[in-house]
């Protein structure tokens, strides 16, 4: 069975668009050489694929990214936290903004660095976390971020981290096109802290592979950037070993299109993965999750909590699927997606997925779509609280599921600042 | 007058029901009214559309809080005029704390009426006072709004409201229901200890058994939309031993 042309021709587009990555050691120009195959098998995404039903793919396609110019004038988050902090410039590094690489219990390389060393860990991971998710659903955007990537930073973690490592991506070009591409290690025991934010470029493509060992913590916070016009496909593949935990939290503020996937794989026991989102969309905003988790070992817990706050024709997707192989017994899988309606133009789309082969696990999803309680309102307002303000209290309380996911309380409560000020600027009049 | 309705009639917005036909009723500034009456009699509609809820249509009448129409005004703009409604269901509101919602409402109260805003240690030395009194436990007072309160401490919570808030005019919509006798007489406690000659009361109740506890100045019978007798405590007695029908009978 042939791929439709217009996928196939597509995925050539893709390949074309972007300049040749800086070449690598042998390993990862074999890995490169086999993410653009698979690219062209599977072709480029088309809006009649299973998952791309809800979101049009086109802009992220096209040859050219529309121009997205930045208008927001705001204090960068997580301006007050000590970190280590790297910027990367419209997906290009830029030294002069960024710390010296180094921090206590962490190696940290450029990914160029670190592709062109014959020997390294990055050769476990590099791709190889990428091509595990692309089974069974093609992530065709994925494979295109390794196949041509050639900036991002590599990350080995080998004690506790002695702060957050801070990737910051700023935008000033209006046309540009940027890809990046982290490989993350952290080995057994060891701990971190990732946090991102920013809005990247006027197309982001991001693909971030983190291999959490035995017993090993990763925790990531994520605020994406509030460039209003700005378009993001971003990939977190992440595989989990005996006891490991994994937390992953992301706000996303605007962007006209951002599409989250999140592909986690349990394959030691007892481990722990979150992984939570807030959204907040006013007018042309388009903010999809897909998630996958794959349960294949046993007694491993997975939480999904996801909550978007839609207004004026702002629309949201959600497709989770939890899979849990035979033998994956005591899998504890919990999944929520939710989404809350400002008004009656906007939209939210929700495919809960669940595929069992294991007959003791618990395992559970649910899905709303409503409006602000009236009921709840009237209680507000009846004590002596402005409407606005009641309205605003209500939709925090609402998104706070997926903010109690995050386990750093500062962490958290500037989160909560953040959005609270995006429904300032954003207050129904 | 603290309270004064004439001829309220009101209607559901969304059917052609009438619940309310031809409702007066004045609560003088340091009296204690109470309004008994059957289920459906229009009680607890009374005590919405006085606070301002959705779905009602006021098709003739008035009702003013101190001279001021009460039904020009949003629910806030009434609550900031001194009147409070004590709900017969307090709602659960979940991700809302306690504090956080009892500040916002009191500083949006005092910012409306021109007063300066209670700053956070004011503000907990008030609450924490009250709350001694009505056994509310700092963890009460730390939790989300009603969640995961029983019947009892969310009646409690609606009297600390009360407290926090000093309402002129304060509406009681069933707030025995739901209560043992500690609980409530713990909030018959609350609410003896706000009567106060500049605040008035409209108690709602089915029973006589609240009354026991809160001695009304004034009594009212509705039923039908309408009160159909006014008395003094006498009359809830009466009620309590005869039941409505009898009355009712009287009026019809």
């Amino acid at each position: 069975m042939g791929l439709p042309e217009v996928k196939a021709d597509g995925a050539e587009a893709l390949l074309a668009r972007h300049p040749a990555p800086t070449k690598g050691a042998r390993w990862a120009e074999e890995m490169r050489e086999k993410a653009v195959a698979s690219l062209r098998a599977m072709g480029a995404p088309v809006g009649r694929d299973e998952y791309w039903k809800y979101t049009d793919p086109r802009p992220l396609t096209a040859d050219t990214a529309e121009a997205a110019v930045l208008k927001v004038d705001e204090a960068p988050v997580f301006g007050e936290v000590d970190r280590l902090k790297l910027v990367f410039v419209d997906g290009i590094f830029d030294p002069a903004q960024s710390d010296d690489l180094a921090l206590s219990g962490v190696e940290i390389e450029h990914l160029s660095d670190a592709l062109a060393t014959d020997i390294h860990w990055a050769k476990d991971v590099f791709g190889v976390l990428e091509a595990r998710g692309q089974d069974p659903v093609p992530r065709p955007m994925a494979a295109l971020n390794t196949a041509v990537a050639s900036v991002g930073v590599a990350i080995r973690v080998t004690g506790k981290a002695a702060k957050p490592i801070s990737l910051r991506y700023l935008h000033e070009n209006p046309t540009s096109d940027a890809v990046i591409h982290h490989v993350i290690k952290v080995e057994e025991g060891a701990e971190v802290t990732l946090l991102e934010n920013g809005p990247a470029a006027a197309r982001f493509n991001k693909c971030m592979e983190v291999e959490v060992a035995d017993r090993a913590t990763f925790h990531h916070v994520r605020a994406q950037g509030r460039d209003h016009e700005r378009l993001a496909a971003t990939h977190m593949f992440t595989r989990l070993g005996t006891e490991s935990v994994f937390k992953s939290f992301t706000l996303t503020v605007n962007g006209v299109l951002t599409r989250n996937e999140a592909v986690i794989e349990f394959t030691g026991d007892d481990a722990q993965a979150h992984i939570a989102g807030a959204s907040a969309g006013d007018g042309a905003f388009h903010h999809d999750d897909t998630v996958f988790i794959t349960h294949d070992a046993v007694n491993c817990e997975s939480r999904q909590v996801f909550k978007k706050v839609l207004r004026n024709g702002a629309k949201g997707a959600f497709q989770g699927k939890i899979l849990v192989k035979a033998g994956a017994q005591k899998t504890d899988g919990y999944q929520i997606s939710q989404g809350l309606m400002l008004d009656d133009d906007s939209q939210f789309l929700a495919k809960p997925e669940l595929e069992i082969y294991a007959d003791d696990v618990a395992c559970s999803h649910g899905s709303t779509v409503g409006a602000v309680d009236e009921d709840a309102l009237f209680y507000l307002t009846s004590r002596g609280v402005p409407r606005v303000d009641a309205q605003g209290m209500l939709v925090l309380a609402f998104i706070d599921e997926a903010i109690q996911e995050i386990e750093d309380a500062a962490l958290a409560d500037e989160i909560r600042e953040r959005l609270g000020a995006w429904l300032e600027r954003h207050r129904a009049v | 007058m603290m309270l004064e309705i004439k001829n309220l009639h009101v209607k559901l917005e969304e059917e052609d029901k009438v619940i309310l036909k031809g409702v007066d009723l004045s609560v003088e500034s340091g009296k204690v009214h109470a309004i008994m009456g059957p289920n459906g009699s229009g009680k607890s509609t009374l005590s919405y559309v006085l606070s301002g809820k959705d779905g009602y249509e006021v098709t003739e009448g008035s009702a003013a809080l101190e001279g001021e129409d009460l039904l020009e005004l949003e629910p806030e703009e009434r609550a900031a005029a001194g009147l409070f409604l004590a709900f017969q269901y307090p709602v659960e509101i979940p991700g809302v704390g306690n504090m956080t919602f009892l500040r916002t409402a009191l500083n949006g109260q005092r910012k409306a009426r021109g007063e300066e805003e209670l700053n956070a240690a004011q503000f907990l030395k008030l609450v924490r006072e009250t709350a001694k009194s009505l056994k509310i436990s700092d963890d009460m007072l730390k939790r989300p709004v009603n969640v995961g309160f029983s019947g009892g401490e969310k009646k409690r919570n609606e009297i600390l409201q009360m407290a926090v808030l000093q309402p002129k005019m304060c509406i009681m919509d069933e707030t025995d229901s739901g209560l043992d006798v500690d609980a409530m007489k713990l909030v018959a406690d609350g609410v003896n200890a706000l009567r106060d000659a500049g605040r008035g009361f409209l108690v709602i109740t089915h029973y006589q058994r609240l009354l026991d506890h809160i001695k009304p100045d004034v009594v009212h019978i509705m039923a039908d939309g309408r009160i159909v007798k006014t008395g003094g405590p006498e009359l809830a007695l009466e009620v309590e031993q005869n039941g409505y029908t009898d009355i009712l009978a009287e009026v019809a």
